[in-house]
């Protein structure tokens, strides 16, 4: 190798050959900066997070005690916090439910019926929602939801007003209006998150092989039934895949519920408003770590099922 | 013989869920036009133009948001073309132990909820005395930003090929010029749609902002706070339409650079 490469002069080019012959030390020396960035930056941030959540507050001075405790932790056990964790983790669910129910039949027609342009341009009508401002499709929703909007206004002209009041007069879900309500805070988690269920389920049906469509046909499947038995089974862990994400968004969001919702918390709230009005970070910090375990758990039962292959 | 055509509920409920992801914005556009001012009243009681002039003229709150987003933006974006670029020249190629989990590192940021990643930060502030500044939000964007580039930048090196490095290297080039001459050139339009899609993400970006701004504005945060305290609405329906067309012509634009990377020379050894 040494004898056909005449060596090259100046430092520049000198430093050029060097990096060429050890591979291993160009790649250690491009990795190091944005690494030390991740490293010190992220990780020291997560860090920073796990340690507050071990400090208090001080009731009487609202000055941060740096001393470690599990005092805080223990406050996340008191009533109305471990409400606020159910609250979320239970709209979660639901939202994630919804969501892998509207995205099935989208995802199946774009990964069997769509083909060449129409292909592109269903991509597109997935990504482009998905990518548009998050602040702007919120604030769509409060316009659709008002209740002067568009939903009162369809309601009475097709007639059907005693059907949404009768939807709001239902108890917990219901409220003065769709936008004060936690009918509306789901809606809004529904339409938000959709895309990122769409794109994991249409990969996962993409990869469905059209001769096993075909072979459980063949054997006498009914449509129904091979839908059941071969479709369904196949895309689960792209189902699983999409609800990672719609789970653990819906589980971390803080501003949705301020919008569109009522007065009552979300955990992403409660965040917020404990590290900035109260100033007790370590409250917010220890709270936060209930999304991360929460989220732990779902991705180690999701690993189980396979949900990292449609990634 | 089965026919290829979808069955009819199967077309309708891909049509009905396709129109639910993309009516409601069209609402953005009506209510910017609306002369009720007070209230989301639909139908608008009649239309106008004039909150266009408002937003531009009469409202000077806007500015300072709509300039700090745009120094942010520009800062993380420009941190995260570096940090993005050099982790994916790095990670591309390269076989060694542990690199599943330094690119999961990168990830990181995007997949955890914002608010972790808000709090992680404000928690790091107030340990150190950091108080808030415009640095202080570009470095919660930066660190999201990244691994847009960097999955831009990778998917790119993945499909092309090393040989065009080798060949350059063959003859006579150095790295440098190797670079110069033939990476950039092949990654030229990727580093453009990563750079792009940074912008686009952190002009738009709220939670994390919101832990990381203090008492600045950024325009997410002026448009969180008209929404939550609404003084002439249809004013924040323009600068709605403002901030779409901010994120969406980028976002089209690397859609159409990445579009057609399986062609790029040398990627079909």
């Amino acid at each position: 190798m040494k004898a056909v490469t005449a060596a090259r002069t100046g430092g520049l080019a000198r430093l050029s050959d060097f990096f060429f012959r050890n591979r291993g030390l160009l790649t250690a020396f491009l990795l190091l900066p944005p690494l030390a960035w991740i490293v010190i930056v992220y990780l020291g941030s997560l860090f920073a997070l796990l340690l507050q959540s071990f400090y208090s507050l001080d009731e009487f001075s609202g000055l941060i005690v740096r001393e470690l405790t599990f005092a805080t932790y223990a406050e996340i056990f008191e009533s109305s916090n471990l409400q606020i964790i159910l609250r979320t983790v239970t709209m979660a669910a639901a939202v994630t439910v919804a969501d892998a129910v509207i995205a099935f039949p989208i995802a199946y027609f774009a990964a069997r019926y769509a083909r060449g342009g129409a292909k592109a341009l269903f991509y597109l009508a997935v990504m482009m929602p998905l990518w548009s401002s998050y602040l702007v499709k919120v604030y769509a929703w409060k316009l659709i939801l008002a209740k002067e909007g568009i939903i009162t206004w369809a309601a009475a002209q097709l007639h059907l007003t005693f059907l949404l009041d009768g939807i709001l007069a239902i108890p917990v879900i219901g409220g003065p209006s769709l936008s004060i309500s936690y009918l509306g805070t789901f809606l809004v988690f529904v339409y938000i998150w959709l895309p990122y269920m769409i794109l994991p389920v249409q990969a996962a049906l993409e990869r469905v092989p059209r001769n096993f469509i075909e072979a459980s046909a063949d054997l006498g499947a009914r449509p129904g039934q091979t839908f059941r038995t071969v479709i369904l089974p196949l895309a689960l862990p792209g189902i699983i895949a999409g609800s990672i994400f719609t789970f653990s968004l819906t589980l971390g969001d803080s501003i949705v519920p301020q919008i569109v919702g009522n007065s009552r918390y979300f955990i992403g709230q409660a965040v917020y408003t404990l590290q900035g009005t109260a100033g007790d970070i370590p409250l917010a910090a220890a709270f936060s770590v209930v999304p991360m375990v929460i989220m732990g758990l779902y991705l180690a039962a999701a690993k189980r099922l396979g949900a990292f292959d449609a990634l | 013989m089965r026919s290829e055509g979808a069955a009819w509920p199967l077309r309708f409920a891909a049509a009905a869920g396709l129109a639910f992801l993309h009516l409601p914005l069209a609402l953005i556009f009506l209510y910017a036009f609306t002369t009720e001012e007070k209230s989301f009243q639909f139908p608008p009681p009649g239309y106008t133009a004039r909150w266009f002039g408002t937003a531009w003229f009469d409202r000077p709150d806007i500015w300072p948001p709509l300039v700090l987003s745009l120094k942010v933006a520009l800062f993380a974006t420009l941190l995260a073309l570096i940090f993005g670029t050099l982790a994916a020249a790095a990670l591309a190629r390269a076989r060694f132990f542990g690199k599943e989990s330094l690119s999961l590192l990168f990830i990181l940021p995007i997949a955890l909820p914002g608010i972790i990643t808000g709090i992680a930060l404000r928690s790091a502030f107030d340990i150190m005395n950091l108080p808030f500044s415009t640095w202080t939000i570009v470095l919660g964007h930066a660190t999201f930003c990244i691994v847009v580039v960097y999955n831009n930048v990778l998917a790119r090196f993945r499909r092309t090929s090393a040989s065009m490095i080798e060949a350059s290297m063959d003859l006579g080039a150095d790295g440098f010029q190797t670079f110069r001459y033939v990476v950039l050139p092949q990654i030229a339009s990727a580093l453009l749609a990563g750079g792009m899609l940074a912008f686009a993400l952190s002009f738009d970006e709220v939670i994390v902002t919101t832990f990381t701004a203090g008492q600045q504005a950024t325009l997410p945060i002026w448009m969180l706070g008209e929404l939550l305290r609404p003084r002439q609405r249809p004013v924040t329906n323009v600068v709605a339409i403002f901030v779409i067309a901010v994120t969406f012509i980028p976002i089209i634009f690397a859609y159409y650079l990445t579009r057609d990377g399986e062609h790029i020379a040398g990627g079909g050894k």
